[in-house]
Order: structure tokens, then sequence, then C-alpha cells
């Protein structure tokens, strides 16, 4: 199976190739590296930047506004803080024009921890970009989630922000991508570049069919009657993990949600199993003073305050001001397999 | 009897009446550069026309006819000849304009008719700009390539690459063309400009003006600025670039054509920096006061045209006194004109999504 990375590197190839897309670029993009997490080797319209954020996402939307369909590569999320304001300016385009221009771009970046990044590669960015209104936030938990997320965002033609959970770009899917051949040494030869002189090097590219992840569409990961865990990227699978754990130690099921979308969220999905359930945690990596799941948990409060059983809660990342590159920082700062199982545990079985 | 001078670009021709000879000029001269008259008298009127705009907005911000003024009184000799060169139209095979907010007379001589400055500044669902949504002098045109102009400084100086880009890939001759004011050459933005533009082999179409004007809401430039010449910035890239008197339009026109010209055939950067003046302050934040202290092209040009003979009096008396007529019937029809609704608040935020479930149309309040 495909990795999430290599299913990304898909999705763009084909959106080269059947979706207009018209430039890839950022940072170390193009040939020879193809990105630093080698999201794009091989593809065809992918260039070097020049060292400059806000020089991406400014020339990103030049390019859309031309006509031109770019997907730009901030290289990582922690780099992206200077561009907030075109991000901002890029999200108003349409609606300060009143409808005179869209603003069709996609920006992809890695998010969040797990790579032992330390302070200026384990950041997260959704709490951030959910501020900003008139885009779209994706954020994949496995490789075909993220190739048919890709695919969405590369279609809507509104701005789209694809954040890419480091932690699990090289997790392989348990689905496979349409297209993608059986055996994954033989996608590895064809897609990943060689490491040393690629001079030579072409890719050989599947014939990859289209998949489409609807925008605002989460997934139910895992069925059950005892709680609701809302979750995405790098903690989803640690949350549905969890869920197998409890079910088999404790007898304990849950609804685990991945939400896939972070804008527009899934509030029909979350609301239905809430009314089922009565319970519910929220679980991501952001920093918890203003983070996007405490939105999602005044929407609970307001709308199925009365549904409730216990009190609905979250389990976050600490607002301390980086994460530490001693593991023991990384391990006690953002939530792991064993403050999830915790946290889950105690939402499922507090006395009603 | 003495021979009677003639101004460069003045010819003596026999009077219709057979009794001697009478001026009639043909062309208006600053320095070694001319316009002819016709040229010079389509600017004059343009810029007259704007400046009555302008100085009824900012009527309009004290009056309560409308709120915050910002614009380009001090500008228009330079903008209207930049308005007049450019290659209109929309999409990459026109020029792309990136302006900064004190560009209004560009759009008057693109073609804008004053009724959609002012009804930008009066805020009505009819603003061809923002639906009333954005602050005067903030224009967006798309069938001009106007893209929408924003208050933040310099954010236009990294975006002007990317339709230069599209350009330089599609062909043509069409340019971009990125303005914006001296103290916003401060930002990074401005030098993400000359980098992204002057890339060893991907060098890109793009005309960049600084209007200088020596201020910086409050600051003068010479507190912050070391550099001479902003255009000396220019060098270390090897983007060419010239000093213009933007006060003038005649000089200015032809700095423009040059400009334009070498951008257009080379597909490579220039720089153009027309030192012009602020005649009523920042905004109305400060006041919007008249400036007695800088000199005002308009009156500046309506000397010039008079000394020569290209106009007289009674001529400039009219146009005056047209604009004015033009810009109060304006005034009066916008206030008119309907108001934004608040059904309106969330219109234009998304562009209709095959792929959207939840907003497959525009934004409609929380999913």
């Amino acid at each position: 199976m495909a990795t999430l990375v290599q299913a990304v590197r898909m999705a763009l190839h084909y959106g080269e190739e059947h979706l207009g897309v018209t430039d890839i670029f950022g940072e170390d993009v193009g040939p020879p590296l193809g990105g630093v997490f080698t999201a794009t080797q091989g593809l065809r319209t992918a260039w070097n930047s020049p060292l400059d954020e806000r020089g991406i996402i400014g020339v990103a939307m030049g390019i859309a506004y031309a006509g031109g369909r770019p997907v730009a590569e901030i290289q990582f999320c922690d780099y992206g803080f200077n561009t907030i304001d075109l991000l901002k300016v890029a999200g108003n385009q349409r609606w300060a024009g009143h409808g005179n221009y869209d603003m069709p771009i996609v920006v992809m970046t890695p998010s969040g921890s797990g790579i032992r990044g330390s302070l200026y590669h384990s950041h997260s960015f959704e709490s951030w970009a959910s501020r900003l209104a008139g885009w779209k936030i994706v954020m994949p938990s496995n490789a075909l989630d993220a190739y048919g997320l890709m695919l969405s965002a590369i279609v809507d033609p509104n701005p789209v922000l694809v954040l890419l959970p480091k932690a699990l770009l090289r997790v392989r899917g348990e689905q496979k991508i349409p297209g993608e051949p059986e055996d994954e040494e033989e996608l590895k030869r064809m897609i990943d570049a060689p490491v040393g002189d690629r001079t030579g090097w072409r890719p050989r590219w599947p014939d990859l069919k289209p998949y489409f992840v609807p925008l605002g569409v989460a997934s139910l990961v895992r069925e059950g009657t005892d709680a609701t865990v809302v979750s995405y990227g790098r903690t989803l699978p640690l949350c549905a993990q969890a869920a197998d754990q409890l079910r088999q130690e404790a007898g304990l099921t849950f609804d685990v949600i991945d939400l896939r979308s972070i804008f527009p969220y899934d509030w029909k999905l979350i609301s239905q199993s809430v009314l089922k359930t009565g319970r519910v945690l929220i679980v991501n990596e952001d920093t918890e003073v203003t983070n996007f799941g405490e939105h999602l948990l005044r929407r609970v409060i307001d709308e199925h305050f009365y549904d409730l059983l216990v009190r609905p809660r979250v389990l976050l990342g600490k607002h301390v001001p980086g994460i530490g590159l001693n593991q023991v920082y990384e391990q006690n700062t953002v939530p792991q397999l064993p403050h999830i199982k915790r946290a889950m545990h105690a939402v499922a079985t507090e006395e009603a | 009897m003495n021979k009677p001078v003639t101004p460069r670009g003045v010819e003596l021709i026999p009077s219709p009446e057979g009794n001697g000879l009478v001026t009639a000029v043909r062309e208006v001269a600053t320095g070694g550069e001319s316009l002819p008259v016709g040229r010079c008298l389509e600017i004059y009127r343009i810029m007259v026309r704007t400046r009555t705009m302008e100085e009824r907005m900012i009527k309009m911000s004290k009056s309560g006819e409308g709120y915050f003024w910002i614009g380009g009184p001090g500008e228009e000799a330079f903008n209207t000849c930049l308005g007049l060169q450019v290659k209109k139209g929309c999409g990459p095979d026109y020029d792309y304009l990136h302006l900064h907010y004190r560009n209004s007379a560009t759009l008057v001589a693109l073609g804008m008719p004053l009724i959609d400055g002012i009804r930008q500044m009066a805020m009505t669902a009819t603003d061809p700009n923002s639906r009333g949504r954005n602050f005067p002098g903030h224009f967006c045109r798309k069938e001009w390539n106007v893209v929408p102009v924003t208050s933040v400084i310099g954010i236009q100086w990294v975006k002007a690459p990317g339709t230069a880009i599209v350009q330089k890939r599609h062909g043509g001759d069409g340019i971009t063309i990125v303005t914006g004011g001296d103290a916003g050459t401060a930002e990074g933005d401005f030098a993400s400009c000359m980098i992204w533009s002057t890339r060893p082999g991907n060098e890109l179409p793009v005309l960049m003006i600084i209007m200088n004007n020596g201020w910086g809401i409050s600051t003068p430039a010479c507190t912050q600025h070391g550099e001479k010449q902003i255009i000396d910035r220019g060098k270390a890239f090897g983007i060419p670039g010239e000093v213009v008197d933007g006060n003038d339009p005649i000089p200015s026109w032809h700095a423009i054509k040059r400009a334009m010209d070498y951008v257009r055939t080379r597909r490579r950067p220039y720089m153009i920096e027309a030192r012009v003046s602020r005649l009523y302050g920042h905004s109305s934040s400060s006041g919007a006061l008249r400036v007695k202290d800088e000199p005002d092209c308009v009156e500046l040009f309506e000397q010039k045209l008079l000394a020569v003979g290209a106009i007289d009096q009674k001529t400039i008396d009219r146009t005056h006194e047209e604009a004015q007529a033009e810009v109060e019937a304006a005034v009066e029809q916008a206030l008119r004109e309907p108001k934004p609704a608040p059904e309106d608040v969330e219109k234009f935020t998304y562009a209709a999504s095959p792929v959207d479930a939840v907003y497959p149309g525009d934004y409609t309040g929380l999913p």
C-alpha cells in the first residue's frame, strides 16, 4: 500500500494531468529534491522557489488571478506564520470583490508533532487556520483520504489548506489508491526518486483513477455506543487504537470520528453521534488555549447541552511555547496513546 | 520689431483672417520631451475630474455621507498617464494592475465613470468594486485586470510576480504593473518582488512603480530611509529604472512609455520612482486637510497649458464646472441607490464547488 506522502504525490500527478494544476511550487519542491518529505518528486509542473514563504503565498494568489491553478507548499507549517496576513487576504478576495475574483489555490504544509522536530518543526496550524474565513481546511489521517482530499482541494475553486500530519507521512494505508499497483515495492520503484544522482530519473506513474473525498464529510472509523471521540490527523489513529483496546479490555465501544475536514466540519455526523452517546471527547494536538476543538465544544454545548450525560471534554496540546527535543517534552506536551486511552475511558465511564 | 519667441512645440501659423501670425500650439513640452495638445487636454480633463471626485469624497467623509476617506490627490498627473497607456482588458493577454489606494486617476483614465468611485465611498450595493464593503480607492475590476486593492501595505509586491509568471508563459505582450508608496518599500515584500522577478532564466514582465510622496502617514521618509533613490535598490538585481517628476504629466507619460516598451518587449522588470505630492495628508484619519506647501499637479499643468496657449481660462473654468456637475449628479444618484442588506453579509464568500458537501454554493453560516 502507498504511504500517505506517496498518495499526496500521486494526487498531485493526477491533478496536473487531469484537473488543470498548472504550478506545484515552493522551497525545494522541484528537482532534484522533490520536497523535503518527497511529496513532489517527479511532478511535471513542480518547481523550486526562493526561500520566501510570503512570496510563495503571494505568487500563488497572482497565478490564480491570471487563471492558473497552483498548489503551493510551505515546507513546514511552522514557517507559515509570517504569511498569516496573506492567507487572510487570499480568503477574502472573492468576498472583497463581491465575486469578481475566485481564489482557486491549494496550500499544503506538514503540520504537528511526531518526527522529533523540536521547537520549529512540531507546531500545529489548524487552530490558526480555522480563523481564516474564506478558506477550507482539511487534514487527512490515512493515505487514501490524503489522495481523495487533495483531489477535492484541487477541484474546489476556493483557497484550500491541506495540512499533512508529519507523523503519518510515511505510514502505509490500509486501502489502495485507485490505480496503484498491488506490490508496494513496485510502486516505490515506479515513483520514488533514487537516492543519489537523479539526473536521468523519470517516474513511471501508475494509471491513477479519480477518487474524491468530499469536503465537509467526516468518516466514522469505529462505531460504538459508550462515547463519541472526535479527532483528525496524528491523533486519529491513536483514538482508533485506544477504542480497539478499550473494547477488548473494558468492553467499551466508541464512535470514533475522523473529521478529515476542519472547515467545513461535518456537524451532522458529530451531532448524530452525540445524540446517540451523550458523551463526547475532542482530541487534537494543537495548543489548548483558543483551540479549534473548543469551537466544536461550543457547538456541542449550544446544541446538545440537555442531551449530554456527562460533561463534554477536550484533550489537547499543552499551552507551552514549544515542543522540546528530548522526548520527555514531546511525550508530555501533546496527547499520546496512554493519555487518549485514559481520557476515553473516563468520558465513557463517568457516572451520569 | 522683435522676432516673436516661440517656445518648443509652438508654431506660428497664419491667422484665418489673414492679418498676421497667431500662435497655435501643437505640442506641449517639458525639457526635451513633449506631448501633442490633444493628448494634454485629455490628460488634463481626467486629472480635473478625478480631483473633483476625490475632493467631493473628502466632503462626504466629513458630512456623514461616507466614513473613511483615502485617495490620490497629488498623484493624478502620473496615474492618468499610466491608465491611458495600460493595455486594457481581461486575462493574461492584457496588463494586470496591482494598485495601491491612491490610484483613482488610473481607474478614471481606464474609463471608470466617476459615480463608481462615489458609490464605493457611499457604500452602496451598486458599488462595482466591493458592494459597499471596502474603503474608497480600494478598486477591483476584473474586466480590466484590476485585482482587489488592499489596505495591507506592500502585499501587492508579492502577488504581482504571480500574474507575470502566467503572462510570461502565456506569451503575448501583456505585462504586470504594480504600484506602491515609498514607505511600503521598507516591507520585505518589495525585496521579494525584485527577487521573484529576476530569477535567472525566469525573469518576469513586471513594471514596478513607486509613488514617492516622501511620507508614511506622519513619518517623513528622510527620517527612515538612507537610500537616495529607491530605484537604486533595483541595481543589485539588474532592474533598470528612472526617477521622474510625477507632478508633470509630460515626463511621466514618457517614463511610463519607455518602461512599458521595455517590459513588453524584453519581458523583464523595470522600475519607475515617481516623485509626487500628497495634497490632503494620509487620509481622513489625519483630517484630510489641504496641504499648501507641496506642488499641485493640476494647478501646475493648468499654468503650463495656459502659458503656451494650449488652453484658455474659459476652457479651464468650463472643465472644472463640468467636472463639478458630473460629480454632484453622481453623488445625488449614488445616495439614492440601494444599500447592502443584512442578508448580503455572507454572500460571495465561496465560489460554488462540486466537491463540498456543506457549501456546494456560497457560505451559509456555520456548518
